[in-house]
């Protein structure tokens, strides 16, 4: 793919399949979806510029500690997520930024959490760069930005944005 | 007056410690503790650091109360104010943070200089002679004094003086701050979250080295899948540090920015560390250089700050809302110029371990939620603390939390009795 031919319903197929994947927790078949030197990272809520070599962040994993993260959730000790919450990832106002080598691509999330009768929801802007390779996406950087002022309602980030 | 019918039970001949678990749960009771408790103790506000120039302010909530604090452009003295205007109410302050050489009440636009004088009225004239607006200055929280660069207040007016307070709490104070070099900063970035369970619990599970191992398995296994060795173990003891205040002490299995290196930091970070450990030793001598580079400890300063100095060190306070809510705020504290490779670590064992998008602190939210739903199930009404109590106590016996709710039970007197607590 080149820049000419990437269309805006390419991306936003490619992010609904990732949701998808999320919602389902099938979370081995999602880190597929990265590359191995891609970060994940959700800034603190009063800093959402942070910087994670300066500024503590909620996240900030390299592809060795989101495997570690996913390993985590897989188990049946991750506590607050075992059962799992239902989630619902959902992705709109989806902006293609810019294109170097990568693809920068920013959208808006609400991330639906339900558990054990109780209802939260994260609200924010997710960043991306992906690469494309043969047809498809693999994933260089996801950020996800929250508008929420502090985690008051939601209590934690335990599932993935 | 002391209860007839205590809510915590001590009885040193049979070696048990109980509490009655209406402490978590009494309506009464969390009325009684925003009294009796949060209205007379010193309570944390923030650090120094945070407001280095003057005009800085930060504001935020203590005890539930509006306040803000500012370093003031005439003094350079840390002012801390309730955030009313002594006009008709509004906030003044409707900023977390910032610079400001004057806070302007939008409503009437009444303002206030940052050392809280009042310095402009709108159409002063339209006021008669019994108006003093020299007396109409921003109130201060009635006591406030800083340890060190932690600035805390006290809304009793007749609350002994700071350092009486903290008593031997001081000292482990010193061993955090002297061990990050002397002087150390809030980093950047605030973990603010709530969880549905009682206040009091999350007082017990910050200084809990019991649940650590059957808690955080993930967080261990992850440590260990990053090449931490934790054959070393966690051994140590719980100190009462006297006036509800105490600590767990214990070795570090772990690696410390300072001054504990482990093959995770990198070769080229042992030369720094080495360097820390030294000026440590020379400072301090070699005991006490020890005792601040591998010894962790995590510190309740009663009744709701938590300075924990583990792989990274947090500042958390935390209040009620309600007797099934507590709203936590915290904060990462680091060394001043530190360099950057042991920060990113110090920022990385932060995040995975204490942050509530880490691998322990939501399994934690987890299990402190999971207790206040037993407690709605009835049957079972006392919450046993008796570990360790026929032994000197140990890093993972339950010493530091009885020295918390002796304090606790103390201080609420009367009103922490089982007649009292429906």
């Amino acid at each position: 793919m080149t820049t000419a031919v990437i269309s805006r319903q390419q991306v936003e197929d490619f992010l609904y399949t990732e949701a998808a994947l999320l919602d389902a927790w099938r979370l081995d078949d999602w880190l597929l979806l990265f590359d191995d030197d891609a970060k994940y990272e959700v800034p603190c809520n009063d800093a959402v510029d942070g910087d994670p070599s300066e500024d503590l962040m909620l996240i900030d994993d390299n592809y060795a500690r989101l495997a570690a993260r996913v390993a985590r959730l897989n188990s049946r000790r991750a506590h607050r997520e075992y059962p799992h919450s239902r989630t619902n990832h959902q992705v709109f106002n989806v902006r293609l930024d810019a294109w170097s080598d990568e693809l920068s691509v920013s959208a808006s999330f609400t991330v639906w959490r339900f558990r054990a009768g109780r209802s939260s929801c994260y609200v924010g802007r997710y960043r991306y760069r992906l690469r494309p390779t043969n047809g498809e996406f693999r994933i260089a950087f996801k950020r996800a930005e929250l508008d929420m002022t502090d985690l008051r309602d939601v209590a934690d980030v335990a599932i993935i944005l | 007056m002391s209860a007839s019918a205590p809510v915590v039970v001590d009885d040193p001949v049979a070696q048990r410690f109980r509490v009655h678990r209406s402490a978590m749960t009494s309506p009464d009771i969390h009325r009684a503790e925003i009294d009796r408790i949060f209205a007379k103790s010193w309570l944390y506000v923030g650090h120094e650091s945070e407001i280095p120039e003057p005009g800085d302010f930060v504001r935020r909530p203590v005890a539930g109360r509006p306040v803000f604090m500012v370093r003031g452009v005439k003094t350079g003295n840390v002012n801390v104010f309730h955030n009313t205007c002594t006009h008709r109410g509004a906030v003044v302050c409707r900023q977390d943070s910032g610079n400001s050489k004057v806070f302007q009440c939008f409503y009437h636009a009444w303002t206030f200089d940052s050392e809280g004088q009042l310095k402009g009225v709108p159409d002063r004239d339209a006021y008669a002679g019994g108006v003093n607006f020299d007396e109409l200055g921003l109130r201060r929280v009635e006591r406030v004094e800083s340890y060190r660069g932690f600035v805390f207040a006290s809304f009793d007016p007749d609350i002994v003086d700071l350092r009486t307070y903290l008593g031997d709490a001081k000292e482990y104070m010193d061993l955090v701050i002297d061990g990050c070099g002397g002087s150390v900063e809030i980093v950047r970035g605030t973990n603010q979250y709530s969880f549905a369970a009682n206040w009091k619990l999350l007082v017990e599970n910050s200084v809990d080295g019991y649940h650590a191992e059957s808690t955080h398995d993930t967080y261990f296994k992850y440590l260990v899948s990053i090449g931490t060795d934790l054959r070393g173990g966690v051994s140590g003891r719980a100190i009462d540090l006297g006036n509800g205040h105490a600590v767990i002490e214990y070795s570090s299995p772990w690696g410390r920015p300072v001054a504990k290196w482990e093959p995770l930091f990198g070769e080229d970070s042992r030369t720094e560390i080495d360097r820390l450990r030294a000026d440590l030793v020379a400072r301090h001598g070699e005991q006490r250089a020890r005792t601040m580079a591998e010894v962790n400890r995590n510190m309740l300063i009663y009744p709701n700050l938590i300075i924990n100095d583990i792989m990274a060190v947090t500042v958390r306070t935390f209040y009620p809302p309600a007797p099934d809510a507590v709203d936590v705020t915290a904060w990462e504290l680091a060394p001043v110029n530190e360099l950057k490779a042991l920060r990113q670590r110090r920022l990385d064992s932060f995040l995975t371990f204490l942050g509530p998008g880490g691998f322990a602190t939501p399994d934690d939210v987890e299990a402190l939620e999971s207790c206040q739903q037993g407690f709605a199930s009835g049957g079972v009404a006392w919450n046993d603390i008796s570990r360790g109590m026929g032994r000197p106590a140990m890093a993972n016996d339950e010493e530091q939390m009885r020295a918390f709710w002796r304090r606790w039970q103390h201080q609420m007197g009367a009103a922490a009795d089982l007649a009292a607590a429906q």
